[in-house]
């Protein structure tokens, strides 16, 4: 045994997954700000002929953030944080080096393959599950391998109790493995009939029933990608970062077995008032609300580490994108429950509070925090201190007006249509065509297009930063303890 | 306990499981039996319909379309009768949508009609001057599958005994005999259509996208 010499741990794979972190981000916000744009410029779906329009392109959006950018920054955290608390070196086992290697460039190719069959339209139609069943199986394998990966190496640690971070990424592991092969379970036609193309298949469950298995795979997808691993990171970043203990443990408990528990119940909040039974509908409600306590027991949990040590929020802009990141997550936490109470959701549902709800949570919080781990691991594994402070400091103020400018944006937007579709004059009668509540929405359309330029400003800096750390920053002699080093 | 499973990653993780598999259990599963009933009437989609709800799923017109009716006094002045569980039996996938940009168009086929769809999908603003709506102008050119929608209703009637060849229902038959049928069901819709082109194409066999998607809109009663 290595007694006392500190571990050389290895971050090759960490590393591969840190520029697919980047890479798929800045695809997916370019993306983004297209659909964003085209909503209020309706001639820029053409820049693409057929592949361009606004319906092509939103699936790319949402999975290539979703597959792309978020699960790139799952598996680099990952495979950066699991050695450390687990005390073992990747590099120890060869074979787990190898499944590492696999798991990445199976990924990596998937993902490509994927968007472009999307941009193709082969399209099972299900939200965030539009993959067609080929996809779905590579996808598959690549889970698995994660899967060896994070069993293998808590195999062989050193440390024998698991830190919190571990539970959520085996929450994830898990969560997202049962969900996604429920949700994805079809009949390719072609094998059964022997016509026609070999992409296509049909859903094993029909209409009510699909619905019902789509969104309790929906909702839960914003809990095992956007949530779960995300909280996973931030347990980890934050104490290293600031040199602060976890404030409480108990807590931690707390927070992590209640939201396992109840955030699967809350997937028919997206069906309220739809024909899924009544029960079900009353369940997603109350169950929503219930949510808050968990969701806010982690943030808060994170708000009292940094417990007088406030002066960290100026001294270590670091700091300030991780506490921003768990504001944003009270946020959008509070706010997602609210839209469950069947009342509200009458106003809010299909309007655009929900697209502004569901940034708010991924702009404010999930990139957030991804960004803060990558600045903290960057200088580790590549021993350079951080290119610039400025350009870190500058980043952080417009992204931040960006998100609040995209929420706040549809947050009017939403309220507004949500009223002038219920709007009656005195006789009864609807007050406003549909076309009407469509174009009163163009200044917030553009507002949100403009935000979504500032956004994907903030994150090309982001992508600068970090470039230029690994190639020209200031070397490192050895590994910073807490704060990360920056010119 | 928690103390133990935190050294146990076996007992941790399969404790994770069943906490999470819980809720799937005691929501989901019930509802089976029971919504996968259809209402009286039902008919199951033809090979052309099919073949039109491809292109819509394709376009992914459901990105800003919904097809569920809340049961709402507005909504219902507005499109008409709301859903029912049961009318969305031959649903694979469902269709419902989850935002409206555009409005809801589970019953479209009540007050739209072939031609208006004709004029309106080459060209949304030249029906309603502020639309948003991209045009989708390559539905007139590019030519709609319909082996696969052959592929689809063949394997929903084999695998989950969707209704297809009973008295009184929809005829699927076989392969040449579906061709046959769903082109004499796409020249019933050219005789509403003015475009030249995709009649052309209609009379020399090939079915263009437009002709599929409409018969699919039309159908969503
Ligand atoms: C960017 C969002 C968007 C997309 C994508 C979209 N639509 Fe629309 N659609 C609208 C808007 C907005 C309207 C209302 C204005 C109008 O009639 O053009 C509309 C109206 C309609 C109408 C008329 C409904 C009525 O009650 O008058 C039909 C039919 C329709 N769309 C079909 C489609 C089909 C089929 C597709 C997919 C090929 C599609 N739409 C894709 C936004 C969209
Ligand atoms: C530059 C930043 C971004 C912009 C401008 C942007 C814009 C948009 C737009 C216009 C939509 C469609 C809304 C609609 O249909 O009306 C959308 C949907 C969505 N986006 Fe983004 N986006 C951005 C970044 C992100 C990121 C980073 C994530 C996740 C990590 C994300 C996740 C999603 C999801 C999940 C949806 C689907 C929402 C729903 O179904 O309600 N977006 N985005």
């Amino acid at each position: 045994m290595q007694s006392n010499a500190a571990l050389e741990y290895d971050y090759s794979i960490a590393k591969l997954f840190t520029y697919t972190t980047i890479l798929f981000g800045i695809l997916g916000m370019i993306v983004g700000t297209l659909i964003a744009s085209q909503l209020a410029f309706p001639e820029l779906n053409y820049l693409l002929g057929e592949y361009g329009t606004f319906s092509r392109l939103r699936p790319v959006h949402t999975t290539v953030v979703i597959f792309g950018f978020t699960l790139s920054g799952v598996f680099a955290t990952f495979y950066y944080v699991a050695q450390r608390v687990l005390k073992v070196s990747m590099a120890e086992s060869k074979f787990l080096m190898v499944i590492g290697k696999i798991h990445f460039w199976l990924y990596f190719v998937g993902a490509l393959l994927a968007t472009i069959s999307l941009l193709l339209g082969f399209t099972a139609g299900k939200e965030y599950a539009q993959y067609e069943w080929p996809i779905d199986i590579v996808i598959v394998i690549v889970w698995v391998l994660w899967g060896v990966s994070l069993f293998g190496i808590i195999g062989i640690r050193r440390e024998k109790s698991l830190y919190i971070s571990l539970w959520y990424y085996i929450a994830c592991f898990l969560g997202v493995a049962m969900l996604y092969l429920f949700n994805n379970m079809e009949v390719p036609t072609a094998l059964v009939s022997g016509y026609g193309n070999i992409m296509h298949s049909v859903s094993m469950y029909s209409g009510t029933n699909d619905a019902l298995v789509q969104w309790w795979w929906g909702h839960n997808a914003v809990a095992f990608v956007f949530t779960v691993p995300i909280v996973a990171m931030i347990y980890y970043f934050l104490p290293k970062e600031s040199g602060q203990a976890i404030y409480s443990y108990k807590l931690s408990l707390l927070s992590f077995w209640g939201l396992m528990f109840v955030y699967l119940w809350a997937g028919s909040h997206h069906l309220l008032y739809s024909p899924v039974p009544d029960w079900m509908q009353t369940m997603g409600s109350i169950f929503s609300i219930v949510l808050i306590l968990p969701s806010w027991g982690s943030a808060i949990n994170m708000l009292l580490t940094m417990k007088g040590e406030w002066n960290q929020l100026t001294e270590n802009p670091l700091i300030k994108f991780m506490v921003l990141a768990s504001t944003f997550y009270m946020l959008s936490t509070l706010e997602g429950p609210i839209q469950a109470i069947k009342s509200v959701n009458a106003i809010a549902h299909f309007t655009d509070w929900i697209p502004g709800h569901v940034h708010d949570g991924v702009l404010g919080w999930v990139v957030f925090m991804i960004m803060a781990a990558i600045f903290h691991m960057t200088p580790r594994m590549f021993k350079r201190e951080i290119y610039s402070r400025k350009l870190l400091e500058s980043q952080f103020w417009l992204q931040t007006v960006a998100v609040v400018l995209y929420f706040t944006s549809m947050w009017i937007a939403g309220i507004t249509q949500g009223m002038m579709w219920r709007a009656v004059d005195e006789y009864g009668n609807l007050m406003y065509s549909f076309i009407d509540t469509v174009t009163v929405l163009h200044p917030y359309y553009a507002i949100r297009a403009l935000s979504g330029v500032l956004y994907l400003v903030g994150f090309l800096m982001f992508a600068f930063n970090i470039y230029k750390t690994i190639t020209a920053s200031k070397r490192l002699e050895e590994e910073p303890q807490f704060k990360t080093p920056m010119a | 306990m928690f103390h133990w499973l935190e050294k146990n990653p076996f007992f941790f993780s399969v404790g994770v499981f069943i906490v999470i598999a819980f809720a799937g259990l005691i929501e989901i599963l019930p509802n089976f039996a029971e919504a996968s009933r259809p209402v009286q009437g039902l008919k199951p989609y033809t090979v052309l319909e099919l073949a039109g709800k491809e292109v819509y799923k394709k376009d992914n017109c459901m990105s800003c379309h919904s097809q569920m009716i809340r049961p709402f006094k507005s909504e219902t002045d507005r499109y008409g009768q709301y859903s029912l569980s049961g009318e969305y039996a031959y649903d694979r996938p469902f269709l419902w949508g989850s935002k409206r940009t555009g409005p809801d168009l589970h019953r479209v086929g009540n007050y739209r009609t072939t031609d208006w769809h004709e004029t309106h999908m080459f060209e949304p603003t030249a029906v309603v001057p502020s639309s948003i709506m991209p045009a989708y102008k390559h539905h007139f050119t590019n030519i709609a599958d319909i082996e696969t929608a052959y592929a689809e209703a063949f394997t929903v009637k084999a695998v989950f005994n969707t209704p297809y060849d009973v008295e009184g229902g929809v005829k699927l038959g076989t392969w040449e005999e579906a061709q046959k049928m769903a082109l004499a069901e796409a020249k019933l819709i050219t005789a509403d259509m003015k475009n030249k082109n995709v009649k052309d194409a209609v009379e020399s066999g090939k079915i263009p996208e437009i002709v599929a998607l409409i018969a699919y809109l039309n159908r969503l009663k």
